[in-house]
């Protein structure tokens, strides 16, 4: 039962072959067991099963959804009032939220069970999961290996089938670079279309959550149930909620696929260039056309990224001063003292490296240069996407240049952490939908992930498009050893 | 342009980050290793190009003027480090 994905578990409570307690139960079972992953960062078993007792009345009283009784991990980014919200970070410790997220209000209004919280790096803030407060999550494929970040936790989780689904956040590729690292499922919707309502802010221009799970199937599923206008999120997106499920069955053929000539130069790894042109041949043999499509500026991505999304942070996290909530230092002479001090001690090296950077751009004299600067080299690259999707109707390539690298290979420099999103932060620029699925296996048997982008509010075409190639391979049916 | 040990304490200070001799000297070249990355930016012709702050352009929904918030003075105050009497507690700011 455990390795089942939200789509055969839906069918399984549906038909009465296993209740919501009895699911909750197990996967509460299998989080103690590989405890040692560091996946989960809280876990409250009275307060699963009695939202798993509620589930199975909500059934029984003929009020279920397809999702009522499925068990979900969010990502401890979430604020959640009956789990401790973090962030991964110790300026949060122990923090209780007086209200739900929006995503997990949704969530739970369809019926779904939470399992708990889930690791992350500290405010979102990372490629590999290092940057957490609370320690380093594994990868169940090869221990040694990371899970890639922001949303390590989420991806181990579902990874190793601690959870059929876990929530997750994108900012420049936190959704996508762990999915490919941990060989699952990761989408990520159009910048808007999830509400940000109670989601601990990074980068608010680019912050969105998606969620992680076994197929493209179980995303759409969830997806009609997490996505949304939300009013108390000033940048969601009004729009009629629709059904993402709709294009599942729609065929490939005909499609034509983008491939950008920039995401298949130097520095992609031979192993993780294999794997994706396999699966790109396998989506013409189902009758797509490649289409070779140019995004000049898209290596400018990264710089861009590195203004903007550091000097949001520095704005967003500036309400962490010690009076309100949050770490407060022990020792100090004054006012000012107590928030310095305060600071310095809850937030971890990553964090306070952004927001220096931040501080920076936006400060006295630098913000044309910097700040103002970005923003127009990020218009340059989302009008080169405009134009690509012209010539074609989804953009797919890698998702990162190499399978997932050691732990401490790259801790020290952070220049070099950064360039692991070469391939998702223009996407994330752009504010487009964007995924990735397990398409192969690389280097020391690590997962290879296949990336796919799509025009704004394209999701469900998107997610049938991952459908169709999950339907004739079984890349994401494949699992780590040693989690029977 | 690189930056200097004075610019880093100064940025701290802004930031309202202690930060001590040593951890400023680390931190130095990190951030000039960055900013090394990010001059790229301003290298790239950008003249008539509209900046981007939001991904779909959108303009701030203005909402109808009406009390939407209950009183959540003591969940919202259940986390103060220090409170008394509904208020947040702080070192003496007047003498």
């Amino acid at each position: 039962m455990f390795e089942k994905s939200v789509a055969e578990l839906s069918r399984a409570l549906g038909s009465g072959e296993v209740s919501a307690v009895e699911l909750a139960q197990l996967f509460l079972a299998r989080i103690e067991r590989f405890r040692a992953f560091n996946a989960f960062l809280d876990m409250r078993p009275e307060v699963t099963l009695a939202q798993a007792r509620a589930a199975d009345r909500m059934r029984a009283e003929g009020r279920a959804t397809p999702l009522t009784g499925v068990p979900v991990a969010h990502k401890d980014i979430f604020v959640t009032r009956d789990f401790a919200s973090t962030a991964a970070s110790k300026m949060l410790a122990g923090y209780m939220s007086p209200f739900d997220a929006a995503v997990v209000e949704n969530m739970a209004r369809a019926g779904m069970v939470t399992l708990g919280k889930v690791n992350c790096d500290e405010f979102a803030m990372g490629s590999s999961n290092e940057n957490s407060a609370y320690g380093n999550v594994a990868n169940p494929w090869n221990p040694g290996a990371v899970p890639g970040g922001s949303s390590g936790g989420s991806a181990t989780a579902v990874a190793a089938r601690l959870a059929p689904a876990a929530t997750a956040t994108d900012t420049g590729g936190s959704i996508r670079e762990p999915a490919a690292f941990s060989g699952i499922t990761g989408i990520k919707p159009t910048y808007g279309r999830a509400s940000r309502w109670g989601m601990i802010a990074f980068a608010s221009s680019l912050d969105q959550a998606g969620i992680m799970t076994q197929s493209a199937e179980d995303a759409a599923l969830i997806f009609n149930a997490m996505l949304g206008f939300d009013p108390r999120d000033s940048t969601s997106i009004e729009r009629a909620s629709e059904d993402y499920t709709r294009d599942l069955a729609m065929p490939v053929k005909g499609l034509r696929i983008g491939m950008p000539k920039e995401f298949f130069g130097k520095g992609l790894k031979p192993d993780v260039e294999a794997a994706v042109r396999a699966a790109l041949a396998e989506y013409e043999r189902m009758g797509a056309h490649l289409v070779e499509i140019s995004l000049p500026n898209a290596e400018l991505g990264i710089p861009v990224y590195y203004v903007i999304a550091p000097a949001e942070c520095s704005s967003n996290l500036s309400r962490f001063d010690g009076v309100r909530y949050g770490h407060r230092a022990s020792e100090y002479r004054d006012l000012a003292d107590m928030i310095k001090k305060s600071r310095a001690e809850g937030f971890g090296p990553e964090p306070k490296r952004r927001i220096l950077i931040g501080t920076y751009v936006l400060s006295h004299g630098y913000y044309d240069a910097y700040y103002l600067q970005a923003q127009k080299v990020r218009r340059l690259i989302a009008d080169e996407f405009q134009r690509a999707f012209r010539e074609c109707d989804v953009i797919a390539g890698p998702v990162t240049t190499s399978v997932a690298f050691g732990f401490g290979e790259k801790a020290a420099d952070p220049v070099e952490m950064y360039l692991s999103d070469l391939y998702t932060i223009p996407g994330s620029l752009a504010g487009l939908p964007g995924m990735s699925i397990p398409c192969g296996f690389g280097d020391r048997g690590l997962p290879v992930g296949l990336q796919l982008t799509a025009n704004y509010f394209e999701e469900a075409r998107l997610l049938g498009v991952a459908h169709r190639y999950q339907q004739a391979t079984d890349w994401h049916r494949r699992m780590p050893g040693g989690i029977a | 342009m690189a930056l200097t040990l004075d610019d880093v304490t100064r940025i701290a200070h802004l930031a309202r980050i202690e930060i001590s001799a040593a951890e400023a000297a680390g931190t130095l070249a990190q951030l000039n290793d960055i900013f090394g990355m990010i001059e790229r930016l301003s290298r790239v012709d950008t003249s008539g190009i509209e900046p981007m702050s939001h991904p779909l352009g959108g303009t701030q929904r203005l909402r109808e003027d009406r009390v939407t918030e209950t009183d959540m003075r003591e969940p919202n105050m259940r986390n103060a480090p220090e409170k008394q009497d509904g208020l947040f507690l702080v070192p003496r700011v007047i003498e």
